[in-house]
């Protein structure tokens, strides 16, 4: 008879997290700890966004990082792969495989002073938190009228274009940018996976952190000096005043929540589009420019709140648009796009917006898949279609 | 407390025989028996100021059901009845320790030191929350079932992990057992062993829907065994039981002993809320068997036997919660001014671009149109 008896599977006192018996993890192969690259190196997306992890962690003892399989294996997609090796069980570890539990445990924790970066192992695997994600995580600010706020990320990989099976590709993020409350972002570089997630770590609201799997191993050079000069020692964007809250001023220059970008120039028509869908829309526009028509593409990245004034600046100054999204067009990001456009640029435009996107039907078998994405093709039949003759 | 009586194993996880009382309906005082921890029954100072919150928590629910009748809240799921689990559960807790209410726990709320006017603005239409749950470690009274003790849960791994020993309190009712949230409420603290303790208010209702449909376990408190945790049981209208079996559970979270789950047997009084009509769904003589075992006659009838509760000092408990009640009455029926650029102004930190728009468009409309006297209209939000 003694008091509480201990699960024998909690070797280290010290460790409140998912901690391996001392045995396996001697079994095991020690997973390296996240290298500190700097200056420039050519990174691929995933490996971007698990710098800008360890480089937030770093800066600030207070972010967190959990999730299905992240620590001990790096995550499904390696994303989170030696954040444990470094930074140790209790600020990345993995959890119990119930996603409300993760979600509702983050917004307790955030309400108790952490900075928690979730991963959802997948987009369809991220449902069963809806209902945290919807009736907490999106509405604690409001409802305690800004005195309980959650700087938390919800990391989740999305869209399609791998030949996953069903449930690994679905575009969730009208879900999302529907809910008020919530951030939502969506790199399609490189660059942009660094900063943007640091960016989110940093925000004082909740970020739904959409993460296209297709570009996960597309590889670019980047400054990584050059980035890491955007943040502080503690972590905040260098352009934020320190404050951040009082100001009452648009958001800092420095931070990209809230932008988008040009990401390629172009003087005919502007095709408008967002994380996976960007790619396709730089090569539609090459192709383009091979039969002598020069096409814009906007990155809208930021999709909430969405920046309605670079967006439209850029359709003024071609004067057609197309907007190109995986989702199904119907009631969808895209569809807000469109008519945030057409209700903007109206005096402006030659012909209607024009929306290619998925087609409205679930998420198809891989062998479908071609037919249902946006392809190069369908963007080029669609800015054909913008009414030249006039 | 005498640590080395208590049970390792198994026997530690299930539920005592029978639910903890220690006393019973007419105030007599109850023998230990077949209790699986060596509770100990609180003292009768630490009861009398108890049952002087029993006393206030009854006439708040009184009050509150008047000002729904009066039209000046819209609703109340009142916990008469269950006030004892209410006081229990912010007497058991420090002020650095978290309470995790739902929509019945007001009285809980005010126990732990919430303003009433301020906790009754949500019932009363003005804001969502009516109070700063930073204040009294209090979070918002939560609605959607059950997902509220996953952010317990999320506090309490945050202190572990700040090296806090701060202990985290979550309620919910006997229906909000079968929601999802529950199970991986409970199994997370379990598993990350967090200084939780569940406080499951068994009131025989879910709305319309007895225990019966929503559980086939032999009782609430042996789920706990499933997640690892000790689960007790305990008679919910008995304060002294619920004190002596709270506080061991929040002992035990605080030295590191991880969570608990309390299963408090008790009944709800009246109907689910005012908007509910209980007699569709149980007979009055069902709800007339609960009428005496009250928590609040119990307590008192032990007190004037032990010498503490004579008319006067009834008399000025009565006293004390009549001015409470008549201050929330004041409150209550004051006029609110509601600001209508609230709508926005506490979405995000910053209001978006788009929020700044609409926030424009309102103040813009509300300038324009004849009848407007709403003062700070123009502008939008600054
Ligand atoms: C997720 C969810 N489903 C349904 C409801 C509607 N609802 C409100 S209270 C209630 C009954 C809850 O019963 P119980 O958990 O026993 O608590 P009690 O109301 O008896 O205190 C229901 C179904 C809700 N609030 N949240």
């Amino acid at each position: 008879m003694t008091t509480v008896s201990e699960p024998e599977f909690r070797t280290d006192p010290a460790a409140p997290a998912g901690v391996p018996s001392e045995a396996r993890a001697a079994a095991a192969p020690a997973a390296a700890a996240v290298e500190r690259l700097t200056g420039v190196q050519t990174l691929t997306f995933a490996k971007a966004l698990n710098l800008a992890m360890a480089d937030a962690m770093e800066a600030d003892s207070r972010v967190l990082v959990f999730g299905e399989d992240v620590g001990t294996l790096g995550g499904v997609f390696r994303v989170t792969d030696g954040l444990t090796a470094r930074f140790g069980t209790s600020r990345c570890f993995d959890t119990p495989l119930a996603e409300s539990g993760i979600l509702g445990m983050a917004t307790g924790m955030a309400m108790g002073g952490m900075r928690p970066v979730v991963e959802m192992q997948f987009d369809a695997f991220a449902y069963p938190a809806f209902e945290q994600m919807v009736s907490h995580v999106a509405k604690m600010g409001n409802r305690t009228r800004g005195q309980v706020r959650l700087p938390l990320v919800v990391r989740i990989p999305y869209a399609g274009g791998i030949g996953g099976v069903e449930h690994h590709c679905d575009s969730s993020e009208a879900y999302y940018v529907h809910t008020p409350g919530l951030t939502v972002l969506t790199p399609s570089t490189v660059a942009d996976a660094y900063v943007m997630l640091r960016d989110a770590i940093a925000s004082p609201d909740p970020v739904v952190f959409l993460e296209p799997k297709k570009v996960y191993f597309s590889k670019a050079e980047v400054d990584l000096d050059a980035l890491r000069a955007r943040y502080t020692a503690e972590g905040a964007p260098a352009g934020e005043s320190s404050g951040g809250h009082d100001d009452g001023g648009q958001a800092a220059p420095s931070s990209t929540i809230g932008t988008a970008v040009v990401a390629r120039e172009g003087t005919d028509a502007t095709l408008i589009a967002y994380g996976p869908s960007v790619a396709t829309a730089i090569a539609a526009a090459e192709t383009a420019a091979a039969e002598g028509r020069s096409l814009q593409v906007v990155d809208v990245r930021s999709l909430v709140p969405f920046d309605d004034e670079t967006v439209c600046a850029a359709v003024r100054s071609t004067g057609r648009a197309v907007v190109i999204a995986e989702a199904p067009g119907f009631a969808s990001m895209a569809a807000e796009i469109a008519a945030r456009v057409s209700e903007r640029c109206f005096h402006s435009l030659a012909a209607p917006v024009l929306r290619v996107t998925g087609f409205d039907v679930p998420y198809p078998a891989p062998k479908l898949e071609q037919f249902f994405l946006p392809s190069v093709d369908r963007i080029l039949d669609a800015v054909d279609d913008l009414q030249w003759e006039d | 407390m005498p640590q080395n009586t208590i049970p390792d194993g198994e026997a530690l996880l299930l539920p005592s025989g029978e639910p903890i009382q220690m006393i019973d309906a007419d105030g007599g005082a109850v023998e230990q028996g077949g209790w699986k921890e060596p509770y100990v029954r609180p003292d009768d100072a630490r009861l009398l100021s108890g049952y002087e919150h029993l006393v206030l928590g009854r006439r708040i629910n009184d009050q509150a059901g008047a000002l729904v009748r009066q039209g000046r809240l819209a609703v109340y799921p009142s916990s008469h009845g269950q006030e004892a689990c209410q006081v229990a559960a912010a007497m058991v807790l420090g002020s650095e320790d978290w309470l995790f209410p739902t929509y019945r726990d007001t009285v809980a709320v005010l126990a732990r030191g919430v303003d009433p006017v301020a906790a009754f603005q949500m019932l009363r239409g003005s804001w969502h929350a009516g109070y700063n749950p930073m204040e009294h470690k209090v979070a918002t009274q939560a609605t959607p079932l059950a997902t509220q003790l996953l952010h317990a849960v999320g506090m309490a791994h945050a202190a572990k992990l700040k090296g806090e020993d701060s202990v985290v309190l979550a309620l919910c009712g006997d229906g909000a057992t079968s929601e999802g949230d529950f199970h991986e409420a409970l199994n997370f603290a379990a598993v990350y062993r967090l200084p939780v303790v569940f406080l499951i208010q068994n009131n025989e209702f879910a709305i319309s829907v007895p225990l019966s449909q929503q559980t086939a376990a032999p009782s609430l408190a042996h789920k706990g065994i499933g997640y690892g945790m000790p689960g007790e049981r305990v008679d919910g209208n008995d304060l002294a039981a619920l004190l002596a079996v709270l506080g061991s559970a929040v002992d035990r979270a605080r030295g590191g002993g991880g969570p608990s789950m309390v299963e408090a047997h008790t009944y709800r009084m009246q109907s689910h809320t005012n908007a509910d009509d209980a007699t569709r769904y149980r007979s009055d003589a069902e709800v007339a068997q609960w009428v005496p075992r009250d928590p609040l006659t119990r307590l008192g009838r032990h007190l004037a036997a032990a010498g503490l509760l004579d008319e006067d000092v009834e008399a000025r408990i009565a006293a004390a919660a009549e001015s409470v009640a008549a201050r929330l009455r004041d409150g209550l029926n004051a006029e609110v001014e509601v600001d209508p650029q609230d709508l926005f102004a506490f979405v995000y930190t910053e209001p978006t671009p788009q929020l700044r728009e609409q926030s424009a468009f309102l103040a813009d409309e509300l300038a324009r149109s004849a009848g407007a006297t709403i003062e700070n209209a123009e502008g939008g939000l600054r």
